[in-house]
């Protein structure tokens, strides 16, 4: 029998790739079907709001500081109690994001003082043009929570001095 | 000489490309799906209904894609390559008689194409054209890893034509004649596979290395010589090619389940019943066709499964265990022959696969014995 050794070996071979061909197909049909991603998975940016509609972005650019990419630009203009964007004295009135240039390593969210920038779930980005990855503040922004007011909002003076907010730890 | 005649070679050498054409481009999408469902995949589903549009989706992608052709390239042959790589795979074809004569329009109609009274011999010659077409390829697209996969699918064809040559003359011996509906009529009531069990295993391994498959797929081999032969080419001309490629695939296979397999025959079990093709002369095509599915399925499998063997391996594999086991087992056969006419079929019927079997373990057992003495060398 240890002569035919060469042929049982073959022969094992090719009984494992006809038993994988029973099995069922690992597949998964992706633009109909979506695995949900992981709890800590860095997708598309997204800027957050509080839940009266308040902007946490105040523009203070540490983002962009941290970006090794340097894919972030950032503008900030001051607030007023008239049109308040954010808490605090300023806010950004320009938030661009290259796509092209974004490498997606969530630095952007560990430097940022208020948890404005949170890499989402979106995974799906596609542009046919480079001015497209360019996305502005218009498409990074959260949509407004329930009971909130779009911004600029109108305040009374000294409700929302404080910029940075009393953090928790972060759960995940 | 008649009109009626002329039409009716043309009718059949037409249906024949038809299958042949139509054939590769559903050998391709068999072959995606065989190859997706052994690794646990899908395969292709998305153009028509389980993908059946898929190859017509290739076909339309390659037509319009851009024709290039390397500077100082040698132009004339570089577009004839292609050409002279198909053709052979197509009227390699036209022995292999696909069922009995069916009689229609009051006209007895034989299927096949040519009855040459030395079909095998023609196989091999038209065959060995192919080499041309690679070589050819190979050297006027002007890029070393094109040459060097033109030269080594050369070197490997020439090599293991040799054995399959060898074990067709066992199927001729056998079958006392070299034309194809004779051969095919000899396998009336045993397949020459159960009487040449070592001769039929020797052409399903050589037929492999013939038509560079996996896991003799050296003049392709993507990780040294990037393509081989057809770097260089694209659009229209490397569909050509690869047509070629899964059209020698199909022929092959047709060869194989004429001379080892039964050609057009049902299985011996089912003669003399309605399922035989002396009865229903239209099944004959359908069991060929069933043959050429089932042993094209075999290399599709067999590339699944085992990794690109080393050339000079491929080389020695060839030369050493091959080649002189086909010429033991004509030998074999050849006595075998002789002492049935002397002393009764039953050296015949048992003399010839178990001398076949016996040679082919001692094969297995010199190839054994060298790769335990290379381990224990290197050990």
């Amino acid at each position: 029998m240890r002569v035919l050794e060469p042929v049982i070996e073959l022969g094992r071979g090719l009984w494992t790739t006809l038993r994988t061909m029973f099995e069922k197909p690992v597949t998964i049909q992706y633009p109909e079907q979506k695995r949900p991603v992981k709890p800590r998975f860095r997708g598309r940016h997204v800027l957050k709001r509080y839940e009266n509609g308040l902007e946490k972005c105040i523009g203070c650019a540490l983002c962009a500081a941290a970006c090794p990419a340097d894919a972030i630009f950032v503008e900030s203009s001051e607030n007023t109690d008239e049109k308040r964007y954010s808490p605090g004295d300023r806010y950004a009135s320009t938030y661009e994001i290259n796509m092209l240039r974004c490498i997606y390593c969530g630095f952007c969210e560990d430097a940022c003082p208020t948890e404005a920038i949170v890499l989402g779930d979106q995974y799906e980005l596609s542009f046919t043009d480079r001015r497209q990855a360019i996305y502005p503040k218009e498409m990074l922004i959260e949509a407004l929570p329930t009971n909130g007011q779009p911004t600029p909002q109108k305040t009374r003076p000294g409700e929302f001095t404080r910029s940075v907010p009393a953090m928790k730890d972060p759960q995940d | 000489m008649d009109f009626a005649l002329i039409l009716e070679w043309l009718i059949k050498g037409f249906i024949l490309v038809l299958v042949l054409l139509g054939g590769f481009a559903y050998l391709t999408l068999y072959e995606r799906k065989a190859l997706a469902r052994i690794q646990a995949r899908i395969g292709p589903n998305r153009a028509g209904p389980w993908g059946l549009l898929q190859p017509i989706a290739d076909a339309i992608k390659l037509v319009f894609k851009e024709e290039l052709m390397p500077a100082r390239a040698d132009k004339l042959l570089f577009l004839l390559a292609p050409v002279i790589t198909l053709v052979p795979a197509l009227v390699i074809t036209a022995v292999v008689p696909w069922g009995p004569p069916l009689r229609l329009f009051g006209r007895e109609i034989s299927l096949y194409i040519a009855d040459v009274n030395v079909g095998v011999l023609y196989i091999m010659s038209v065959a060995s054209i192919a080499v041309y077409g690679v070589v050819l390829a190979g050297w006027s697209s002007n890029n070393k890893y094109a040459m060097m996969g033109g030269l080594r699918s050369t070197a490997q064809m020439i090599s293991y034509e040799i054995a399959l040559g060898l074990t067709f003359v066992g199927a001729i011996l056998l079958a006392d004649s070299a034309r194809m509906t004779e051969i095919v009529d000899a396998q009336r009531s045993v397949w020459f596979v159960l009487l040449q069990p070592a001769g039929t295993a020797i052409f399903l391994i050589a037929t492999l290395a013939e038509v560079n498959r996996a896991p003799f797929d050296m003049p392709e081999a993507e990780q040294e010589l990037t393509a081989g032969y057809h770097t260089e080419y694209s659009g229209m001309k490397f569909a050509l090619l690869f047509m070629a490629e899964y059209d020698k695939m199909i022929a092959i296979s047709c060869i194989g389940a004429t001379l080892f397999f039964g050609g057009y025959r049902e299985f011996p079990f089912l003669a003399n019943t309605i399922f035989s093709v002396d009865q229903t002369p239209w099944l004959g095509p359908v069991y060929i066709f069933l043959k050429v599915f089932v042993l094209l399925f075999g290399m599709i499998w067999v590339r699944a499964t085992f990794p690109r063997i080393r050339y000079d391996r491929l080389m020695a594999f060839g030369w050493k265990i091959l080649l002189p086991l086909s010429l033991v087992l004509i030998f074999i056969t050849a006595t075998g022959i002789l002492l049935s006419q002397k002393y009764g079929l039953g050296y015949y019927y048992w003399g010839i696969p178990l001398g076949s079997l016996l040679a082919g373990l001692i094969a297995i057992g010199m190839v054994d014995r060298t790769l335990r003495r290379k381990e224990y060398a290197r050990a």
